[in-house]
């Protein structure tokens, strides 16, 4: 599935609208302590995490992800953003929390998988 | 609670995070030993324990006082610590100057002190560069 | 959801437990941050958390949530379990990530806090 299409879906708001929102989300990995999803994200994964400190673009970028969603209204700071759009990684906010983001993702997906 | 004053205080090492929110616990059970409703020792425990964290994370060493009356708690907490050079900037929601092995451990992301003001009827916060921080919250039932 | 569901739905090991399991569960919160946890939870909710350690004992005690999952089949230590003993804390770990234990506990209508 398109980042652009779950975007819509989940309302999601482009923090960084040029950037990468033809791409193929594989999959998403929920989390806040930055060597847990180093360690255990996937490629292509969406992460769902509360954190905006820059070091998050780093990792996204390290472990290939497909884009950053930044929960519960939180703004990441204008460092996060301008590395965010110079390494060419997708930061998306939402005002909801992860439990819900992550629950309402893990259906699309879900039902996605069972169309094939 | 009853009509009395109770009045007591906590010290606090910091880096000593085996011990960490020991002083909060041990002043969430007075309350609740003195029968106060639940949603007031909620507030007061997350307050404090909050205020304990930023010592024991930031500050070399500080104090945990408190004065218990039947209409409210009073708690300060000052600290030796580094001081806070933009407090505005501090009260932000994620706003965080915790180095990486803190943020592994699950704080400092930048919520404590928006955390204090929320659960605390008043809060006051005075911080002296080089010298160290002071927190004053009055919680009311 | 009740206690037993959230078990069986997150097929986790039960690693301390002092409640009854039909014991209704209102709220959940899924955070690796505990000031967050402080923020946003309510009383008498799940969190969710890859942070296996005391800390987030501490804190859910602190935040009176009764029952804490660790993900990803993270194994506490000693301590950590002695802490969820002590606190009456209901400690279960789930093999499942963040992501999935979210999905599957909010497919079956549990909640998160309101704020």
């Amino acid at each position: 599935m398109k980042l652009k299409e779950i975007a819509e879906i989940l309302s999601l708001r482009p923090l960084t609208p040029a950037v990468g929102h033809e791409r193929e989300v594989s999959g998403a990995y929920v989390g806040d302590l930055l060597s847990d999803v180093m360690a255990n994200a996937g490629e292509g994964n969406i992460w769902i995490t509360l954190q905006t400190h820059v070091n998050i673009v780093a990792v996204a970028v390290f472990k290939n992800l497909s884009a950053i969603v930044i929960v519960n209204g939180r703004m990441p700071d204008a460092d996060t953003m301008d590395k965010a759009v110079s390494e060419d990684i997708p930061i998306l906010l939402t005002g909801k929390s992860a439990f819900e983001t992550a629950g309402k993702l893990y259906q699309i997906l879900n039902v996605q998988n069972l169309q094939g | 609670m009853t009509d009395k004053t109770y009045e007591g205080s906590f010290h606090i090492v910091g880096g000593d995070f085996s011990h960490a929110g020991e002083a909060s616990t041990e002043l969430k059970t007075i309350l609740l030993n003195a029968g106060v409703e639940d949603e007031f020792v909620r507030r007061v425990a997350i307050a404090t324990f909050e205020a304990e964290m930023n010592i024991m994370i930031y500050a070399t060493a500080g104090i945990l006082r408190y004065i218990i009356s039947p209409e409210e708690i009073r708690i300060i907490a000052q600290d030796m610590g580094p001081g806070i050079e933009d407090i505005e900037l501090a009260m932000q929601e994620g706003y965080s100057t915790a180095p990486d092995w803190v943020r592994e451990m699950g704080w400092g992301a930048g919520m404590g002190l928006p955390n204090m003001k929320k659960n605390a009827d008043i809060f006051r916060i005075d911080s002296v560069v080089g010298e160290g921080t002071t927190v004053e919250m009055i919680i009311k039932r | 959801m009740r206690l037993k569901e959230i078990i069986r739905l997150l097929d986790a090991v039960i690693i301390t437990n002092s409640r009854d399991y039909e014991a209704e569960i209102e709220w959940a919160c899924a955070t690796d941050l505990m000031s967050d946890v402080l923020y946003y939870s309510r009383g008498n909710s799940v969190l969710i958390t890859g942070l296996a350690k005391q800390q987030a004992i501490r804190t859910s005690d602190i935040a009176d949530i009764k029952v804490v999952v660790f993900t990803r089949g993270k194994e506490p230590d000693t301590h950590t379990i002695e802490l969820a003993r002590k606190k009456k804390i209901t400690l279960l770990i789930t093999p499942y990530s963040m992501f999935t234990a979210c999905g599957k506990l909010y497919e079956k209508g549990l909640r998160c806090c309101p704020e």
